[in-house]
Formats: structure tokens, sequence, C-alpha cells
């Protein structure tokens, strides 16, 4: 069982697979890491040596951002337009879209589940 | 698609000529602008900006988080009291 990062452990999937499952590392960064590791993306996780593995957690390491590292950037990223009180602020303290999507509809996302005695009552009445 | 860098940020020289006059005096005013298109520049930090919003100036002080923003963002150009039945808020003036 690989260790990278805290908790996470991927294993027994291909090693491009297998990194994605760490937060901040998708496809394309899980292939440049081992790229430059000099392994194999078809390697299984668990089939890597003690080597390998130190040299992908130094890379890792340098990488930047990962993980707790990266949620807590965004977060704070977040505070700060709310704090700032600009528009992109009031749309996430009110959490509606903030990229300037219709609100008319859809925007079930940000919005969550539907809510109001209007949809409820049109289920009754059918 | 973000702006090219070559280029740098955009701003209206008439609001930039303003608040460097006030600057180069090292007086506060606040400066009342329609500009709301200017990013905001590190030269204007700690100045109060009056944005307009269509209807009225909003004052705006300039922190040092906002630096990269455009003005606009900070004067809410729409209104929303609500909708009708709603039961919170109120409707009207």
């Amino acid at each position: 069982m690989a260790r990278f990062e805290g908790v996470d452990i991927p294993d027994n999937k291909r090693a491009e697979v297998s990194l994605t499952y760490l937060y901040g590392i998708g496809p394309a960064r899980a292939r440049s890491l081992l790229y430059r590791a000099g392994i194999d993306f078809g390697k299984r996780m668990g089939a890597l040596d003690d080597h390998e593995i130190t040299a992908l957690r130094q890379l890792l390491e340098d990488e930047g951002a990962v993980e707790g590292a990266l949620r807590k950037e965004v977060s704070m990223n977040i505070r700060r337009l709310m704090e700032i009180g600009c528009y992109r602020g009031l749309r996430h303290r009110r959490s509606l879209p903030v990229r300037g999507q219709r609100t008319h509809t859809n925007a079930r996302t940000r919005k969550g589940p539907r809510r109001g005695q209007i949809a409820n009552k049109k289920k009754a009445t059918k | 698609m973000g702006r090219s860098l070559k280029k740098g940020p955009f701003y209206d020289e008439h609001l930039h000529r303003k608040v460097e006059m006030l600057n180069t005096a090292s007086r506060k005013r606040v400066v009342k602008t329609w500009s709301r298109r200017s990013t905001i520049l590190p030269e204007w930090v700690n100045h109060t900006i009056a944005v307009y919003n269509g209807k009225k100036f909003i004052p705006v002080f300039i922190t040092e988080n906002m630096v990269g923003h455009k003005l606009g963002e900070f004067a809410v150009t729409r209104t929303f009291r609500g909708h009708a039945g709603s039961a919170k808020s109120g409707r009207g003036a």
C-alpha cells in the first residue's frame, strides 16, 4: 500500500490512474509526475519499488499545493472574494452561480435541491 | 480568456490622473467615477472611490486585496427585493 500526502492509499490500479485519487492530481499531472520519475504509466501502483515511490514522493513535494494545502488555498481564495465585497464574493455568500450563468432555471448544483410550496403542490395534484 | 500581459491592466486615464494628483498632494478625497471598467491599480490602495451603479455613487474603500479587480465589481447594479409572495423581506421601496 502506497501512502502519499497523508491518508490516500490508492493501489492495484495503473499508476497514472492511481495518482489521480489525490486531490489536485488529474490525468495530466499524474502522467507528468510519472514521466519525470521515469516510471511507466501502466505500471501498477503496488508494483512500484521503494526507489520509485520515494522519487514520486519527492516530485510531489516540489509540485506545489495538493490535497489539504490545495483545499486550503481554494477556500482562502473564496474567503478573500467574500471579504472584499466584490460581486463574485456576493454570489459565493448566497451560494448562487458565480460566473454569470442563468438562475431563472437550472443552477441546481449551487442552489441545492428544489424547495418551495409550488413545486410540492404540483406533485400533490398530479 | 485573460487579457494579454503585454498590454498591462486596463484603466481609464482620467481616473488614474485624479488619484495620482491626490497621491502627489498626499491628500485623501472621495473620487467620483463612472469608470466601472477600470482595473484597480496598486496606487489606488487606501483611497475611497465612489463608483456609479447607474443610480448612485457607491463609496468603495480600496484595500490591497482588491487590486486587480474592476471597480464595477464593488458596486452592484441590480436591486433584488425578493420574489412575489416570498415571506421574508417585503417588496416595494
